[in-house]
């Protein structure tokens, strides 16, 4: 057997392992019955039609017409991943205008027509706008500075 | 008259001078993004709805509503002039109003297709007007069995209109619908899913999800593909279209706005769809269809219309059964919620201002497109020439702190690149995102229907076929189903999607 569809295959193999995994957690909670539903019955059966499904588009990825899954561009999507863990990270302590710098310097380098210049010029403009329009506009309660300083 | 009293209540509450500020805002808002690439109407609405916990909920909801259909408009713009479509549902105007523009009638295209729109807009609104009361009343008749087959319906109408394979779109609903349920069971106060983690067992916020798979995760995919995006840079030397023009459109329009609203009532159609036929209908009408593809107005007239007559009456739906019709409606029912307003028929006989005011709003919104855009066309092509590596960390920020600020929570953004990853995943193995988040929205609600349809028939799974109502719903799920399947349907739709 040959896989001919590599999107489906992966697809199938994704959907079949989220249904088998909810099926699997809704076990610890109580089935109850179809009169009164325990908190497991709905999950489970959804949980069973979509392995069911993910199982159907798996198998039918030898059959059917060739696809291949496009490049997987790892760099971009770890470097915007790195950047939102690190705003995440850093806005509470260091506060708003620090995290901002941080998101968009290490955004950036996401981008292959990266420059310094432009990026810095961009992060402080950024930083202007989102304490202007966030904190005083809106008035959502950041630290704007490192909470150590204030 | 009941239908003029409510509609000059309606806009009483539009022309109020707040309500036009946010329906401007909304509108220029929306055209902003339509044009600039990378971003839509479904991340715009996810990163504003926290704002808009600190509005008055009409002005919340007229401003949401404005920047989805000014999407539309900014999304032709960008057809028009750089044969890119801004949003899905002008991809059918980039075959003809690119054409035009290359031949130096961008002008007329661009202004055809904003007559074309307001007065498709005007129309709908009106429908909206006059469909949405009776349809309320037919609704505040519906048991939990009929809510139940009603979203049934829903879900599967908009995984029959997504793109691809239609087995992928219902298992993207059904993962949806999984992933609406983790957090803690109102009825047992049991927390499911939550793996002993303290704040999933609120359940997984649906901005998160939006903002992750439709925001982050198409930045990282417009980052691997990047396009050179070449501008149509001629002068623009007349914006009105010719007598000529409008005498050749004018059936493409009517034709348009007839269709497009009609297609737009459907749960899971709206504003992509209705392009889409449209187009096909004015091939088919024409006595001379050789131009079509080639420049022909009436091929931006047509999809025009329809698509805004489609995404003004796709609200029908939300407006009186609280049931969303596509990500940006299910989006809104978030904004009604965080305002406190349960979507359903009852909010038109609760809060009439809201209700009728939200309607007059699309009509006066549509207005101020047309005298807005036209002058600021220049603008908006000057804005075209931003490019990407500027603007993505930007929408990076915009989201971090949109879901941040919902529950000032870290674990929140988190969450959101956890899903960003799961969205780049989907892209790449070409699963639509949109079906997901329809059934996230409804992944609850469908349970406590489903539970509480067979507490009441004491747990007997007839109970929605013996229904009327209920049984027809079901009967048309499985009617758009079998069409779908059937070999003939699956060719077309694979080519109307291809075109």
């Amino acid at each position: 057997m040959k896989i001919k569809n590599a999107k489906d295959f992966w697809a199938g193999l994704m959907f079949l392992a989220f249904g088998v995994g909810f099926v699997v957690v809704a076990r610890n909670y109580s089935m109850g019955t179809a009169v009164r539903m325990g908190p497991a019955y709905f999950p489970a059966v959804l949980g069973g039609i979509l392995a069911l499904l993910g199982a159907v588009i798996f198998l039918r990825s030898f059959i059917i017409h060739p696809e291949k899954v496009g490049r997987f561009h790892l760099k971009p999507l770890l470097i915007v991943l790195v950047a939102i863990v690190l705003f995440a990270l850093a806005l509470k302590p260091l506060g708003l205008v620090i995290a901002t710098v941080i998101v968009v310097a290490v955004g950036a380098f996401a981008s292959h027509e990266f420059t310094p210049k432009a990026t810095i010029v961009l992060a402080a403009i950024l930083a202007v706008f989102a304490v202007v329009v966030f904190y005083y506009g809106l008035g959502l309660p950041f630290n704007i500075w490192p909470a150590a300083l204030g | 008259m009941d239908l003029l009293s409510n509609l000059a209540l309606g806009f009483s509450v539009a022309l109020q001078g707040i309500n036009l500020l946010y329906a401007f805002f909304g509108v220029l808002l929306g055209t902003l993004i339509g044009v600039l690439p990378g971003i839509g109407p479904v991340a715009t609405i996810a990163m504003l709805l926290p704002v808009t916990f600190t509005l008055p909920p009409v002005s919340a909801l007229i401003m949401l509503a404005g920047i989805y259909y000014g999407a539309q408009y900014g999304g032709s713009t960008t057809a028009i002039l750089v044969n890119l479509p801004g949003e899905s549902s002008s991809v059918v105007t980039t075959l003809d109003g690119y054409q035009m523009a290359r031949r130096g009638r961008a002008g007329a295209a661009l202004g055809i297709a904003a007559i074309g729109s307001f007065i498709a807009g005007t129309f709908a609104t009106f429908l909206i007007a006059l469909a949405a009361p009776p349809l309320a009343e037919v609704a505040l008749k519906f048991g939990p069995a009929e809510y139940f087959s009603l979203m049934v319906l829903g879900l599967i109408a908009a995984t029959v209109l997504a793109h691809g394979s239609l087995l992928k779109a219902i298992a993207m609903v059904v993962l949806g619908l999984l992933l609406g349920l983790v957090g803690t069971d109102v009825n047992s106060g049991v927390a499911r899913f939550n793996f002993a983690i303290p704040e999933l067992s609120d359940g997984i916020g649906f901005v998160t999800v939006a903002m992750g798979m439709f925001g982050i995760a198409e930045i990282v995919a417009n980052l691997d593909s990047e396009e050179k995006r070449e501008v149509f840079t001629a002068k623009i030397s007349r914006l009105l279209p010719t007598a000529r023009d409008f005498k050749d459109s004018a059936g493409a329009i009517t034709r348009g706005t007839l269709l497009g609203s009609a297609l737009g009532i459907l749960p899971g159609g709206g504003a992509l769809l209705a392009a889409f036929a449209a187009y096909t209908l004015e091939k088919k009408v024409a006595r001379d269809a050789s131009q079509f593809g080639k420049g022909d107005i009436r091929g931006v007239a047509g999809p025009e219309s329809a698509n805004n007559a489609g995404a003004q009456t796709s609200f029908i739906p939300l407006l009186t059964l609280g049931i969303p019709s596509n990500a940006v409606k299910a989006l809104m029912i978030g904004a009604m919620m965080i305002q406190g307003i349960a979507p359903g028929p009852q909010v038109m006989t609760e809060k009439p201002d809201l209700f009728w005011g939200m309607i007059a709003s699309m009509w006066v919104g549509n207005l101020m497109l047309v005298i807005l855009n036209l002058p600021l066309i220049g603008l908006w092509i000057k804005l075209l020439t931003v490019p990407y590596r500027l603007l993505y960390p930007a929408i990076l920020l915009f989201c971090c702190i949109g879901v941040y600020s919902i529950n000032n929570s870290a674990f929140d953004i988190f969450m959101m690149a956890g899903f960003a990853v799961l969205g780049y995943v989907c892209m790449k193995l070409s699963c639509e995102p949109a079906p997901l988040i329809l059934g996230f929205i409804l992944g609850p609600m469908m349970e406590e229907n489903l539970r509480r349809a067979l507490l009441l028939s004491r747990g007997d799974p007839m109970t929605f076929l013996q229904k009327p109502i209920s049984a027809t719903l079901l009967a048309i799920s499985a009617l758009l189903l079998l069409v779908v399947v059937a070999p003939v349907v699956r060719k077309k739709r694979e080519e109307a999607f291809q075109e």
